[in-house]
């Protein structure tokens, strides 16, 4: 089977990791289980805020799950062979960010037991049916991919010709992931603040941007913590893709900014002043949206200037303001900011609780968790092989 | 397969009952299914005139709201966050946003106006649900499943009008006065204005507008020319919630 005995051996300080993660997972599973009991009341979300912080995080980790191609396409199409070390990592990295997505979808659901009625009445004309396909979908190739290619690095062959073709099949499958929930929103006519066709545009340059942002900073960590090393080239690289898929991102952003404020469509403008303003006196994201803005800036400055690039701790202080504006921007920013002002044009108040936000700090952990223990297995196959 | 005589009879009472209500229902939709080069065409589409000037002779009148909540055990939480509502008031500039100029609106702000769902031509909320826990009916109702509804709050998103609301917590503690007629529903489901459907079948009108002491709700099919509901559109200017949406809604307000 799978290599798992990579991950049940290892140092006090691996344990210790891994015993922190099942307390948090610990913690969010008491309180789902409370909110199973007594229903999605206990979340902070109302009649007029009907998806919150768990959607959020869903969309984000989209973001990052469809990352990874910007690793496998260059290394496995390009042949950039700096990327040689590190595909397998992006490739886990997005495997444990579908998986938490799909947790995500899970704990919003009213009724969870119910679940599958997605799959027992498939509706096409619904794109959480679509969603569901492209992601669950993408799990399985990614899965496959990583299983096959590392399997064949520990036995040292070659990986077996029809893995190719799902290689290929995983590039624009990534794409879709996106795109299709991009399309969750931006094919609702109520909803302004969502509804442009730039949606799907925004959400692949900001994942572009915030996937391998996080890689890097996730690599700098395994580089120090063991004897892994994915060489300065690859680093450098990522450095590069983040610096150009950010940059599209704020002008993406920028874009949306003119045609909002200089059509004057009120209705447009209201979710924009509410994110950056605040609308009849309530604010609750004024702080956090123009932070990112802020990141943002600050980060393009760190990306763009090849002095701060090339060093490696500045590049990954720019990784973590990239991967923390992008967070807000679409982790808080861009449900709530849907939803407020309502169709209705009300100003409605959404603040997460602490089950809400427990039962979302331990999916998180779950991510982690799962990243963790793939990257030890992968590790160990390497260090197994280096030794040899 | 076995059934006692209990089982059989009621079933035939029920068979009966829908054969009957089926029947009883035809003079209010009209008679042919089709229509008149013989083509089939939908002979009912259900729709509902709001006179504003009737039901504004009384602001403080919440009649049909009750009859309708009443009708359909629609709870009453103490959170407003929870509020669960099949039809309530809005302020006329909340229901019709960017209507009136500044001037006109001096007039109609706070003005309070009667909304439920719409019933649209085109419902995004049937578009979107990935359950088809919720559909249109041939007649323009649109429909839920609370047994199918997975709780994904799609729907809810999607609606321009604000008309759907979820079961954040149990209902059913909160339920005043139980109807036994109609069903309650559980937490994590999402529901709304049924046009009373049950009632049609029947072949009585909807709740709300029965209870109306003005008679300010009218009720009706517009496939029906001679309908009381065409009369009204025939005659008098009709504002549509978010018309330019292009969800066909089947609410018509005189103002």
């Amino acid at each position: 089977m799978f290599m798992w005995e990579k991950a049940v051996v290892g140092s006090r300080r691996y344990w210790a990791w891994i015993g922190a993660l099942a307390a948090v997972i610990a913690m969010g599973t008491l309180f789902y289980l409370r909110q199973l009991q007594l229903g999605l009341g206990i979340t902070g979300l109302s009649r007029d805020v009907t998806w919150g912080l768990y959607i959020a995080q869903f969309t984000f980790l989209v973001g990052v799950a469809a990352s990874a191609v910007m690793v496998v396409l260059p290394y496995y199409l390009h042949d950039w062979r700096a990327f040689g070390r590190i595909a397998i990592l992006g490739e886990f990295l997005s495997i444990a960010a579908v998986v938490m997505c799909l947790l995500f979808v899970f704990v919003d659901m009213g009724q969870p037991m119910r679940v599958l009625n997605i799959l027992r009445y498939p509706t096409p004309n619904s794109i959480m049916f679509w969603d569901l396909l492209a992601l669950a979908g993408y799990l399985a190739l990614n899965a496959a991919i990583a299983l096959v290619t590392l399997r064949a690095e520990r036995q040292a062959v070659a990986p077996p010709g029809w893995i190719w073709p799902v290689v290929l099949l995983s590039m624009p499958w990534a794409i879709s992931i996106h795109t299709v929930t991009a399309f969750l929103y931006s094919g609702l006519p109520g909803r302004p603040y969502w509804l442009t066709a730039l949606l799907a545009p925004r959400f692949l340059a900001s994942a572009f941007a915030s996937g391998p942002a996080l890689l890097i900073l996730l690599t700098l960590v395994v580089r120090r913590l063991t004897r892994f090393d994915p060489g300065p080239e690859a680093i450098r690289k990522l450095g590069l893709i983040v610096t150009y898929t950010m940059i599209i991102n704020v002008f993406f952003v920028l874009m949306e900014v003119f045609t909002v404020f200089y059509s004057q469509i009120p209705e447009h403008m209201e979710h924009y002043r509410f994110l950056f303003a605040g609308l009849e006196g309530y604010a609750p994201l004024v702080p956090w949206m123009w932070a990112s803005m802020a990141l943002a800036a600050l980060s393009l400055v760190l990306l763009i200037t090849p002095r701060f690039r090339e060093r490696r701790e500045t590049l990954a202080l720019a990784c973590g303001m990239v991967f923390t504006s992008l967070w807000i921007d679409k982790g808080l920013g861009l449900i709530v900011g849907g939803f407020v002002p309502t169709p209705l044009g009300a100003v409605a108040r959404y603040v997460p609780t602490l089950p809400e936000v427990s039962i979302t700090l331990g999916i998180w952990a779950v991510g982690f968790l799962v990243v963790t223990v793939l990257y030890k297995i992968a590790l160990e196959v390497r260090e197994e092989m280096a030794a040899l | 397969m076995s059934m006692d005589r209990r089982t059989f009879l009621g079933a035939a009472g029920v068979s009966a009952l829908i054969v009957v209500g089926r029947a009883s229902v035809q003079p209010l939709a009209g008679a042919d299914r089709r229509g008149p080069a013989g083509e089939t065409c939908p002979l009912t589409r259900w729709a509902m005139v709001i006179d504003l000037r009737r039901c504004l002779r009384d602001r403080g009148c919440t009649d049909c709201f009750a009859a309708c909540h009443r009708a359909h055990n629609v709870p009453e939480f103490p959170d407003r966050a929870h509020e669960v509502k099949w039809i309530w008031r809005e302020p006329f500039e909340r229901a019709f946003p960017a209507q009136g100029s500044r001037y006109t609106e001096a007039v109609f702000r706070g003005t309070p106006v009667p909304v439920l769902c719409n019933h649209c031509d085109n419902p995004p909320c049937v578009r979107v649900c990935p359950t088809q826990a919720t559909w249109k009916r041939e007649d323009g109702i649109v429909m839920m499943d609370w047994h199918r509804c997975i709780g994904c709050r799609y729907c809810a998103a999607a609606c321009p009008y604000g008309s759907r609301s979820f079961n954040w917590l149990d209902p059913r503690p909160h339920i005043a006065a139980l109807t036994p007629d109609f069903p309650t529903r559980a937490a994590g489901v999402v529901e709304k204005c049924n046009f009373c459907e049950e009632r049609l079948a029947e072949g009585l009108a909807p709740a709300c507008v029965e209870a109306c002491p003005e008679k300010a709700l009218i009720f009706g099919n517009l496939e029906d020319p001679t309908s009381e509901v065409r009369e009204l559109l025939r005659t008098h200017h009709t504002l549509r919630r978010k018309p330019e949406l292009g969800t066909g809604p089947a609410l018509h307000y005189i103002v």
